[in-house]
């Protein structure tokens, strides 16, 4: 009870905060302080929102589609990786480094590369996004399935237990809590990334329609995808917050 | 009938000899405890004989099979509880049966037929962190005996709990024995719970380990709540504490 009171507490400040911050943007804006084609006030920028409407969605649904098809492919590939490192010692010894290294490279200089070898279509877009995502689960999941307590899986053993239980009742439960935060991460890439892989070339997603209006200087409707990117990010991450509620019901105690 | 024998026992980690040419046997239904100084070996001669590691030297039987690092053949119950946090306190007793290969519901069911017996009922549902210590280590218990061996190795399962706890499940840990015809190999450090549970002490002492010295408590069980007040059990703890002295001083 008191939990939830501070938390509706904590709630009603950064609301407030946020209220603030717009209110000191419309008045700087109104006042002319600043001119209206290097800063849109937010009441144009939310009539941008609702003018672009039908336009935002259609664009947000095929990033949406890449966002997901990636994140998707990106989970699978970082859970594959993750089980066979864990599983023998030596690939995790030859490839972890490898694996870390594919993180260095900036996203930005792998995207024209990816339209160069794989055209204008989806799948530049989806790797892109694979690539970007597989790394936290893979390095969550492991560090997961390492953590285990060598005790559990002795008593495991003890009742004759093989490789696959030890898996199934130990290391995988064990390691959901440290996937679910991986996965928080990777959806949040997952956006980011299709957006960046949609700049550099596409027919159409919000990547693409940012590039456009940019050049038109149309900044209130530059705002109004900006808006929307972190609208979809905020609710990928609350989706994977109520999945991992739903998978970990002993946390909710 | 000897249930369980162990012969010669010999391991050593990094060249150091912790054990030579222990040997020791189990009745059925006698508990036997293994009583010693930390670091003396105790719990690797505990996994030597569960049969998750293997002895340079030696042999583990149990009846005539030899079952010298074999593992499956004993209930093996660590200090801790490990029950695991993310599952319910029935599907946490229940694993040694899922592991068998029963069914879930099915092994959910058996379960919950033991929940009383054990002092758990209405804990099904619940996860391990809402129990109690003393709870928890019963639920263990219930898990080690859903294993269904005969032969249960406990290693110092107890030695978290306060002393009132500890009485009230030692009470209850041979009742149940009796119940359900256990025989128990009992790891401890602490002498009076030895001299209180046991029918035989053990005593494994010196650098590498060794059985050194036999003791038969001859006390009838149950024993009442005098005996640990009684001169013969002063005379059996001065005899070990004796003993385990003059082995560490040596």
């Amino acid at each position: 009870m008191i939990r939830k009171s501070q938390s509706i507490t904590n709630k009603l400040w950064s609301c407030s905060a946020v209220l603030g911050l717009l209110l000191l943007w419309q008045g700087v804006c109104s006042a002319g302080i600043i001119e209206a084609y290097l800063l849109p006030s937010p009441i144009s920028v939310g009539r941008a929102l609702i003018t672009e409407f039908p336009a935002l969605m259609e664009h947000g649904k095929i990033t949406l589609k890449e966002a997901f098809a990636g994140l998707f492919l990106g989970v699978v590939l970082g859970f594959l990786i993750a089980v066979i490192m864990d599983r023998f010692h030596g690939l995790y010894r030859a490839f972890y480094p490898v694996i870390v290294l594919t993180q260095t490279i900036p996203t930005v200089a792998l995207a024209p590369l990816l339209v160069l070898w794989f055209g204008y279509e989806m799948t530049p877009k989806i790797i892109l996004i694979v690539l970007t995502t597989f790394f936290p689960v893979a390095i969550g999941l492991l560090s997961g399935f390492q953590s285990v307590d060598p005790d559990e899986v002795t008593l495991l053993r003890s009742m004759g237990a093989g490789n696959v239980s030890i898996f199934r009742y130990i290391k995988l439960p064990g390691a959901m809590g440290q996937f679910f935060s991986s996965l928080r991460i990777s959806a949040s890439y997952a956006v980011v990334g299709a957006v960046i892989s949609e700049w550099l070339g596409g027919f159409g997603g919000l990547g693409v329609y940012m590039t456009r209006v940019k050049k038109a200087f149309a900044f209130d409707k530059m705002f109004a995808v900006i808006i929307l990117i972190s609208v979809i990010s905020l609710l990928l991450m609350k989706g994977v917050d109520y999945l991992s509620k739903k998978c970990m019901p002993c946390e909710q105690i | 009938m000897v249930h369980l024998k162990a012969e010669g026992i010999k391991k050593s980690f990094d060249g150091r000899t912790i054990l030579d040419g222990v040997s020791l046997e189990l009745k059925e239904g006698e508990l036997v405890s293994l009583l010693g100084a930390s670091g003396g070996g105790k719990t690797t001669l505990f996994q030597i004989l569960a049969g998750l590691s293997l002895p340079e030297e030696g042999h583990v039987f149990i009846g005539e099979r030899e079952v010298t690092g074999k593992p499956g053949n004993v209930s093996y119950m660590l200090q801790k509880d490990l029950l695991l946090p993310y599952r319910t306190v029935i599907d946490n007793v229940a694993l040694p049966l899922l592991l068998s290969g029963m069914r879930k519901k099915e092994a959910r069911e058996k379960a919950a037929g033991y929940f009383e017996l054990f002092g758990l009922e209405g804990t099904e549902k619940k996860y391990p962190s809402q129990l109690s210590g003393g709870m928890r280590q019963r639920a263990a218990l219930l898990r080690t005996y859903l294993f269904k061996r005969p032969i249960a190795l406990l290693d110092e399962p107890f030695s978290a709990l306060d002393m009132l706890t500890k009485h009230a499940m030692h009470e209850w840990y041979l009742k149940v024995m009796e119940e359900i015809k256990l025989s128990t190999l009992f790891i401890t450090h602490d002498i009076d719970e030895a001299i209180l549970l046991s029918d035989r002490i053990c005593l494994l002492t010196g650098s590498p380990g060794k059985i050194t010295k036999e003791i038969l408590i001859k006390e009838p069980k149950p024993r009442s709540a005098e005996f640990h007040l009684s001169e013969e059990f002063l005379e059996y703890k001065r005899e070990i504490t004796k003993h385990l002295l003059d082995g560490k001083i040596r």
